[in-house]
């Protein structure tokens, strides 16, 4: 089996983790690393998907009142709309070369919808896709939104998942650019208190289950 | 030599993209798999890399634009080119862009009913490196060039696909491998010389509007479907058949449906009916059941407004007309002609509006107008002998009545069987709006009506 390096990287600034990935896209393309899961938070942050125009025209907030509750706004060159990212939220960017046998980027999207539905089981939570649109749903509530970002087939950008998002924050856009249906968190969904940690846990399980990867955590390991 | 640049497959269920981002302008130097665009499908965005290395000629296709896959998006010249006397007789304009209007696409779609099979979906992962599939016979002939035995190991091509390819001149690296790792398969060669001409799931799939509709009726994955193409057909839909079939899939996911079905006693309509009949039908008008329904249905909509509107985003948005669609099955589909202000009419003039509405409508002589502005349906499954129907609401309507079949049933009316003329009518409504006991106070609106009538 291919083998997936997970790094848990703690709060990353928005900013720094665009970088990063920029940066891992070409290692991994010369092949200097492995298939690789971050995981990770970021600081409040808004961020606008590669159709930065619609992506705006989903911005609620006036950029006063971003600043005054501490949200950056940046464009990202993913996929897709409009998102928040903030405490509370596992964010997934995996950096894999999906050749020779994942070339498929719907597949790829219902993948990583996959690992979250799989995951939200782990927490008693059913979570499902609603056709037409992408992520993972609890019902009519998004609990996890899907961003992604695929040059020449090595990925980039990926998941974000609300564990204990302060959900709130999502009142400053629409997410996605979808104006039905809201968003939700594992812990607002369970009622209950799912820490990031067991979350992250459950993502790594069921990432490499879905992708077929054998998961090495360098960093754990030594712990 | 010029190369064409085509909007790559990314995935089994892709069948266009948006290009987001030129990343070279005409006249700019590139080199082979250098970034050269970005796409955006659906969630994803992804860089594509230039098939080959020279200069980029043209670009067809402008930042924003959303083209169904395999349309020529840009023109390489290929270093290397003697560059003074590009033929013009090669240009490779003749495999251009269906742009993604409805009548080409239906027009493509049509002229190719049943495309070989193996040429269908193609294997995304070599999509981006194939960018000749779209006129394979100019591949045959120019590109195809001798290869060593090294890299034919390197192709890992089986002995009788190394032949077919010398014996037809065909260089592989231009076809779709279906085998482990890409690899072209015997089947594989055999159905690129078949095609000959290049149809693409894009021209026979993007029947329309950009988006929507792939989605309203995504691609069945290849494992559902019959392994053998010789145990199927496969037909594509008409315009009519795809319309209905993508507002079924819309209204379904826009409204949640829930049905009430009541039972309705015609002796009283029917006696009328027989009374009446001659006199109509003097005046152009054929009185019907349906005349007497969509009378009541006026009425009633009058009685209970919600059920006469439509739902935008949070608000209900009453509507003043009452204008109800009647659904007429034709022999190639189905068609829901609008009788305007039936609030307004008189028995006499809705049977006679009903009369000229269907006659039009299986003549094809309907206008557009006679289609349009519907607020309310009704639709009869009760004359092919369905006792009740359980239809779905026709958007951005919230309501539909099934009529079921009228016919002599045993009653217990007081305390005493005896037989009556009867037929289920059953409501469809949208639940956003309309609540189980407001669809039934409307539907006793109706059989109050249809019970009792008077004139």
């Amino acid at each position: 089996m291919r083998p997936l390096e997970v790094r848990r990287l703690g709060v990353v600034p928005y900013k720094a983790a665009l970088e990063m990935q920029r940066a891992l896209v070409d290692e991994r393309r010369a092949d200097r690393v492995p298939d690789l899961l971050l995981l990770l938070e970021h600081p409040h942050v808004i961020t606008l998907g590669a159709k930065v125009e619609a992506a705006r025209s989903n911005l609620l907030a006036a950029p006063e009142l971003l600043a005054s509750r501490n949200v950056e706004l940046h464009e990202s060159g993913r996929g897709g709309d409009i998102t928040y990212h903030g405490p509370g939220q596992v964010v997934g960017y995996p950096i894999m070369d999906l050749r020779p046998d994942r070339c498929d980027v719907h597949k790829y999207v219902r993948d990583l919808e996959e690992v979250m539905i799989r995951s939200a089981a782990d927490f008693g939570l059913s979570a499902g896709r609603i056709a037409g649109l992408s992520g993972a749903w609890v019902g009519a509530d998004k609990l996890g939104a899907i961003g992604v970002r695929i040059s020449r087939w090595i990925t980039s950008h990926g998941f974000a998942y609300n564990v204990t998002t302060d959900l709130d924050f999502f009142s400053l856009i629409v997410p996605c650019g979808i104006r039905s249906g809201g968003v939700t968190s594992l812990s607002r969904a369970t009622s209950g208190r799912v820490s990031i940690d067991e979350a992250a846990d459950s993502l790594v399980r069921h990432f490499a289950d879905v992708f077929g990867r054998e998961v090495v955590e360098p960093a754990r390991r030594s712990a | 030599m010029s190369k064409q640049v085509v909007m790559p497959q990314m995935g089994e269920s892709v069948a266009e993209g948006t290009i987001v981002r030129w990343l070279k302008k005409v006249g700019d130097q590139v080199e082979r798999d250098e970034p050269l665009f970005e796409i955006s499908t659906d969630k994803v965005d992804a860089e594509i890399p230039s098939p080959s290395a020279g200069v980029l000629r043209e670009i067809n296709v402008q930042e924003g634009a959303t083209v169904p896959i395999d349309t020529v998006v840009a023109v390489i010249d290929e270093a290397g080119d003697a560059a003074p006397s590009p033929a013009p007789a090669k240009k490779p304009q003749a495999a251009v862009p269906a742009p993604p209007s409805e009548s080409t696409a239906s027009g493509a779609a049509a002229s190719k009913p049943t495309p070989a099979p193996s040429s269908a979906p193609a294997s995304p992962r070599s999509a981006a490196s194939r960018p000749d599939r779209a006129s394979p016979r100019a591949a045959q002939g120019s590109l195809a060039k001798p290869w060593s035995a090294a890299e034919s190991r390197q192709l890992r091509l089986s002995p009788v696909v190394r032949k077919i390819a010398r014996e037809h001149h065909v260089d592989v690296r231009n076809i779709a491998g279906s085998g482990d790792a890409g690899r072209v398969t015997k089947s594989d060669i055999l159905a690129y010389l078949e095609a000959g001409s290049p149809v693409t799931p894009a021209a026979r799939e993007s029947g329309g509007a950009q988006g929507a509709p792939l989605e309203l009726l995504p691609r069945l994955p290849p494992s559902l479907l019959p392994s053998d193409p010789s145990t199927f057909e496969r037909t594509p839909m008409t315009v009519m058949r795809r319309k209905i079939a993508e507002h079924m899939v819309m209204s379904k996911r826009t409204s949640p449906h829930v049905h009430s079905a009541f039972e309705i006693d015609f002796g009283r309509v029917d006696a009328i009916r027989k009374a009446k009949k001659a006199e109509y039908e003097k005046a152009g008008g054929k009185l019907t059941y349906m005349s007497f329904i969509t009378k009541a249905c006026a009425e009633a909509l009058k009685a209970v407004p919600v059920v006469n509107s439509s739902v935008d985003a949070a608000d209900v948005i009453y509507k003043k007309d009452i204008n109800i669609g009647i659904a007429v099955a034709l022999e190639w589909g189905l068609i829901v002609p609008v009788v305007k202000g039936a609030d307004r009419m008189s028995l006499l003039e809705i049977s006679q509006a009903i009369s000229d509405l269907a006659s039009r409508a299986r003549d094809k002589k309907l206008k557009p107008e006679d289609v349009q502005g519907g607020t309310f349906t009704i639709t009869n499954p009760g004359v092919f002998g369905a006792l009740f129907g359980m239809p779905i609401i026709s958007q951005p309507q919230v309501a539909i009545l099934g009529v079921g079949a009228v016919e002599k049933r045993p009653v217990v009316i007081d305390d005493a069987v005896t037989v009556a003329l009867r037929a289920y009518m059953t409501i469809g409504y949208d639940h956003r709006v309309i609540d189980g006991a407001v669809a039934d106070q409307f539907m006793q609106h109706v059989k109050k009506k249809i019970e009792n009538w008077t004139e």
